[in-house]
C-alpha cells in the first residue's frame, strides 16, 4: 500500500483552515461561525494525524482524539449560547450585537 | 501638693476636652459652671501650691511626669519646672484668666456658640500654662502654638464675617513667621548642647559661649524673633490692632493674661542667652522704645474704643521690652502683671460699654457717659489711671522701675529713658482722650441704653479696680530667678528725675484735658494745618506698616500666584495625562464589538507572527 505523501495531507489540512477562518470571517449568521470553527477544528485535527502518520507516532491520534472531545464540548456550549442569544435579541446575525464596542 | 502642678494645665484642658466632645449639647449654665470652674479650680491649685512653694523656701521645683519620646540621644519630657518667675505667671494667667472667663459668662450669654467660645478660652489658657510651666522648650514651644492656635480660633470666632477671618489669618501668619524664627533657634540649641531642657541649656551656655560670641548672637536674635512675633512688637506688630475682630473678652485674655505676655516671658525665661549677646539686648531695648513710640502715636489718632487699647497693649508690651533690653528683668515681669490688670479691666470695661451701646465702637459717637454707664465710668477711670502711671496706682510703680534702670544704663541709656518718658506722655494723652470723651461732656448719641452688668460682669471689673489700683504694693518673688545679674543695688535717681517722671504722665493728661475737656485748644484747628493733617493721617495707618507690608510681602505673594496660576510644573505632568488620554481614545476606537473584525485581526496578527519567526 503505497502512502499519502505528507505533503497532500497538510495542503488538504490548510485549504480545509483557510475555508474555515474565510467563513468566520465572512458569515453573519453565528451558526454558520460555529460550523466554520468546527471545519477549523477538524483541520488542524487532520494536520496531526498526517504527522503521526508520517513519523509513526501514537501522540498525534492522542491529539486528535482530545480535540474530537474538546470540540464536542465546545459545540454544547456554542449552541446553548446561541440559543440564549436567539431568544434575547431574537437574531443569530452577529453584526446586529455590537454593544461592546469601546 | 506640690506634685500636683499638672493639675494646673489638665483642669482647662479638661474643661476644654468636656465641652468639645458634647458640641454644643450642653445647657448654657452647664457650660459656664464647666468653662468658669475649670479656670477656677486651676487658680484655686495655683494658689495653694503658689504658697507651699514660697512657704517651703525652695527656689525652685522640677516634676517630671512622662517621657514624651524619645530619639537617639534626645527625651523631653512632660516635666514641669516650677519658680518664682512660674508662680507669677502662673497666678496672672489663671487670676486675671478667671476673671476674665467669669465676665464672659454673663457677656456671651446670648451667642449661639457659648459652648465653643468657652471651649477655646480653656485651651488658650492650657497651652499658655503649659508655656509657662514647661521644663523644656519643645514643651514650650507646644504651649506656644497652642497658644497661636487658639488666637486664630478665637479672632476668628465670628467667622461669618469674611473680615474677621481674614484678621484671623493675619494674626496666625505674622506670628508664624517670629514661630519659624524661634523654631530655627530651638534646632540651633540643640545642635550646640544635645538637649533642649532649659536649664541645662542655660548652663551650658554660660559655660561655653563668650561674651557676644557669634552663636550666643544668633540663638539670642532667632528668639527674639520669635518674641516679637508673639509679643507683637516691631515689626510684627501689625497683627494686634486687627485682632480686635474677636468678641471683646478675647481681647482682654489676649492682651492681659495670655498671648503677648509669651514673648516677655521668653525672653525674661532665657535671659542668660541675653546676656551673653549684649548687642542683641540692646537690639530689644531699641525694638520696645521704637515700638512703644510709635504705638503711642498711633493710639492718639485712633476713634475705635478698642483699637486704641489694642495699641495702648502693643505700646505697653514695648515698655517691657524695653525693660527686658535694660536688664531689668523682673521689673519688666512687675509691669507684665500690672500691665494685666489695669488691661483686662480696660477691655473688660470697654466690652460693657460696647455690649450696653449696642455693638458702638466709635468713641466719637458716645459722650457724657458716667451718670449712663458708673461701672464702666469707674474701671476706665482707674484703668486709665494705672496705664498712664497716676502716681500710687500699680501702673506708676511698674513703669517707674523700668525706667529707673533705663536711666541708670550706661551708654544709650539716658536716650532710652527720655524716650521711655515721652512715651509716657503720649500714655497719657491717649488714655485720657478716651475718657474724656467718652465720659464727659455732651451726650452724642445712644442716651437712652442702660448700663449692662450683672454679678458675673460686675464682680470682674470691681476686683481688678482693686488689682489695678493697688497691684502695684505686690512683691513678686523672682529675684532668685534673675539673682545673678547685678540689679539688686540701691537705686541712686535724683529728685528731679523723680518729679520729671511723675509730671510727664500729669502733664499729657493736662494736655488731653485742655484738648478734649475744656476745649482750650481744638482738634479741628489743629487738623487745619496740612502738616498736622498729614501727620495725623500717618499715624492713623500705624506708620503705614500694613501699607507697606502689603506692597513688599502680600502683593508680590498674589503677583506671583496669579502667574502661577496653572503651575508650571505641573503642565509636564499634564502632558503625561494628555499623551496616555489619546492612546486610550484610539485603542477605545478599536473596540467596535463585531465579533468578524476580532477574528480578523486575530487571523492576521497570527499570521504575521508566524512569518515573522519562521524567517528570523
Amino acid at each position: 500500500m503505497t502512502s499519502i505523501p505528507i505533503e497532500h495531507g497538510l495542503i488538504l489540512a490548510g485549504i480545509l483552515f483557510v475555508l474555515g477562518l474565510v467563513g468566520v470571517l465572512t458569515r453573519r449568521n453565528i451558526v454558520f461561525v460555529l460550523m466554520s470553527l468546527e471545519i477549523m477544528i477538524n483541520a488542524s485535527g487532520l494536520a496531526f494525524i498526517v504527522a503521526a502518520s508520517r513519523w509513526e507516532h501514537a501522540d498525534g491520534q492522542v491529539m486528535f482524539l482530545m480535540i474530537l472531545t474538546l470540540a464536542a464540548a465546545e459545540v454544547a456550549v456554542g449552541l446553548g449560547l446561541i440559543i440564549q442569544m436567539y431568544r434575547r435579541y431574537h437574531t443569530v446575525d452577529i453584526k446586529m450585537l455590537s454593544e461592546m464596542k469601546g | 501638693m506640690q506634685d500636683l502642678i499638672w493639675l494646673l494645665p489638665m483642669f482647662p484642658l479638661l474643661g476644654f476636652l468636656s465641652l468639645v466632645l458634647t458640641s454644643g449639647n450642653l445647657p448654657k449654665k452647664l457650660v459656664g459652671v464647666i468653662g468658669v470652674g475649670s479656670i477656677g479650680l486651676s487658680f484655686l491649685a495655683a494658689a495653694v501650691i503658689a504658697y507651699q512653694f514660697l512657704d517651703s523656701g525652695e527656689t525652685k521645683l522640677v516634676v517630671d511626669m512622662w517621657r514624651w519620646m524619645a530619639v537617639g540621644g534626645f527625651t523631653p519630657g512632660f516635666s514641669f519646672y516650677f519658680d518664682g518667675l512660674a508662680v507669677v505667671m502662673v497666678l496672672i494667667i489663671t487670676g486675671v484668666g478667671f476673671l476674665i472667663h467669669l465676665y464672659s459668662a454673663g457677656f456671651m450669654l446670648d451667642d449661639p456658640s457659648y459652648s465653643r467660645f468657652f471651649s477655646y478660652m480653656n485651651l488658650f489658657v492650657a497651652s499658655m500654662l503649659v508655656l509657662v510651666l514647661a521644663d523644656n522648650l519643645l514643651l514650650l514651644y507646644l504651649g506656644w502654638e497652642g497658644v497661636g492656635l487658639c488666637s486664630y480660633l478665637l479672632i476668628g470666632f465670628w467667622y461669618e464675617k469674611p473680615e474677621n477671618g481674614y484678621a484671623a489669618r493675619k494674626a496666625f501668619v505674622t506670628t508664624r513667621v517670629g514661630d519659624t524664627s524661634m523654631a530655627i533657634g530651638l534646632f540651633l540649641l540643640f545642635a550646640q548642647f544635645g538637649t533642649l531642657n532649659i536649664q541645662d541649656v542655660l548652663q551650658e551656655a554660660q559655660a561655653q559661649w563668650a561674651l557676644g560670641s557669634g552663636l550666643a548672637v544668633a540663638v539670642s536674635l532667632l528668639l527674639l524673633g520669635g518674641a516679637v512675633g508673639k509679643s507683637a512688637q516691631l515689626p510684627l506688630q501689625t497683627w494686634l490692632p486687627d485682632a480686635m475682630a474677636g468678641p471683646t473678652p478675647i481681647s482682654a485674655l489676649i492682651h492681659a493674661a495670655t498671648m503677648v505676655t509669651a514673648g516677655v516671658y521668653l525672653i525674661a525665661r532665657t535671659h542668660v542667652l541675653f546676656e551673653l549677646a549684649p548687642n542683641v539686648q540692646l537690639l530689644v531695648a531699641w525694638i520696645g522704645l521704637i515700638t512703644l513710640l510709635m504705638a503711642g502715636f498711633t493710639a492718639m489718632t485712633q476713634y475705635d474704643i478698642k483699637r486704641i487699647l489694642a495699641y495702648s497693649t502693643v505700646s505697653q508690651i514695648g515698655y517691657m521690652f524695653l525693660g527686658l533690653g535694660v536688664g531689668a528683668w523682673s521689673a519688666s515681669i512687675f509691669h507684665l502683671m500690672t500691665h494685666a490688670f489695669f488691661k483686662a479691666l480696660l477691655f473688660l470695661a470697654a466690652g460693657t460699654i460696647i455690649h450696653s451701646l449696642h455693638h458702638e465702637h466709635n468713641i466719637f459717637n458716645m459722650g457724657g457717659k458716667r451718670k449712663q454707664l458708673p461701672i464702666s465710668f469707674a474701671s476706665f477711670m482707674i484703668g486709665s489711671l494705672a496705664l498712664a502711671a497716676f502716681p500710687f496706682t500699680s501702673g506708676y510703680f511698674s513703669k517707674d522701675e523700668i525706667l529707673i534702670a533705663a536711666l541708670e544704663m550706661e551708654g544709650p541709656g539716658m536716650i532710652l529713658w527720655l524716650g521711655g518718658v515721652l512715651g509716657a506722655f503720649l500714655t497719657g494723652i491717649y488714655s485720657f482722650r478716651l475718657v474724656f470723651v467718652v465720659f464727659f461732656g455732651e451726650s452724642r448719641g445712644h442716651h437712652e441704653e442702660a448700663e449692662v452688668t450683672g454679678f458675673s460682669m460686675a464682680t470682674p471689673l470691681i476686683l481688678l479696680m482693686v488689682l489695678a489700683l493697688f497691684g502695684g504694693w505686690i512683691q513678686i518673688p523672682v529675684a532668685e530667678v534673675f539673682a545673678h545679674g547685678g540689679e539688686q543695688e540701691e537705686h541712686h535717681i535724683s529728685a528731679l528725675m523723680h518729679g520729671i517722671m511723675i509730671a510727664v504722665p500729669l502733664l499729657g493728661i493736662g494736655l488731653s484735658y485742655l484738648f478734649f475737656m475744656s476745649k482750650t485748644f481744638s482738634v479741628e484747628r489743629l487738623m487745619q494745618k496740612p502738616l498736622a493733617e498729614s501727620l495725623h493721617r500717618f499715624w492713623f495707618s500705624g506708620w503705614r506698616m500694613d501699607g507697606l507690608y502689603d506692597f513688599l510681602f502680600v502683593r508680590p505673594f498674589v503677583l506671583l500666584a496669579k502667574i502661577n496660576r496653572r503651575d508650571v510644573l505641573d503642565a509636564l505632568y499634564d502632558l503625561l495625562v494628555e499623551i496616555s488620554k489619546t492612546a486610550h481614545a484610539m485603542l477605545a476606537r478599536s473596540q467596535t464589538g463585531q465579533l468578524g473584525l476580532y477574528a480578523l485581526s486575530i487571523g492576521v496578527s497570527a499570521v504575521l507572527l508566524i512569518s515573522l519567526g519562521v524567517l528570523l
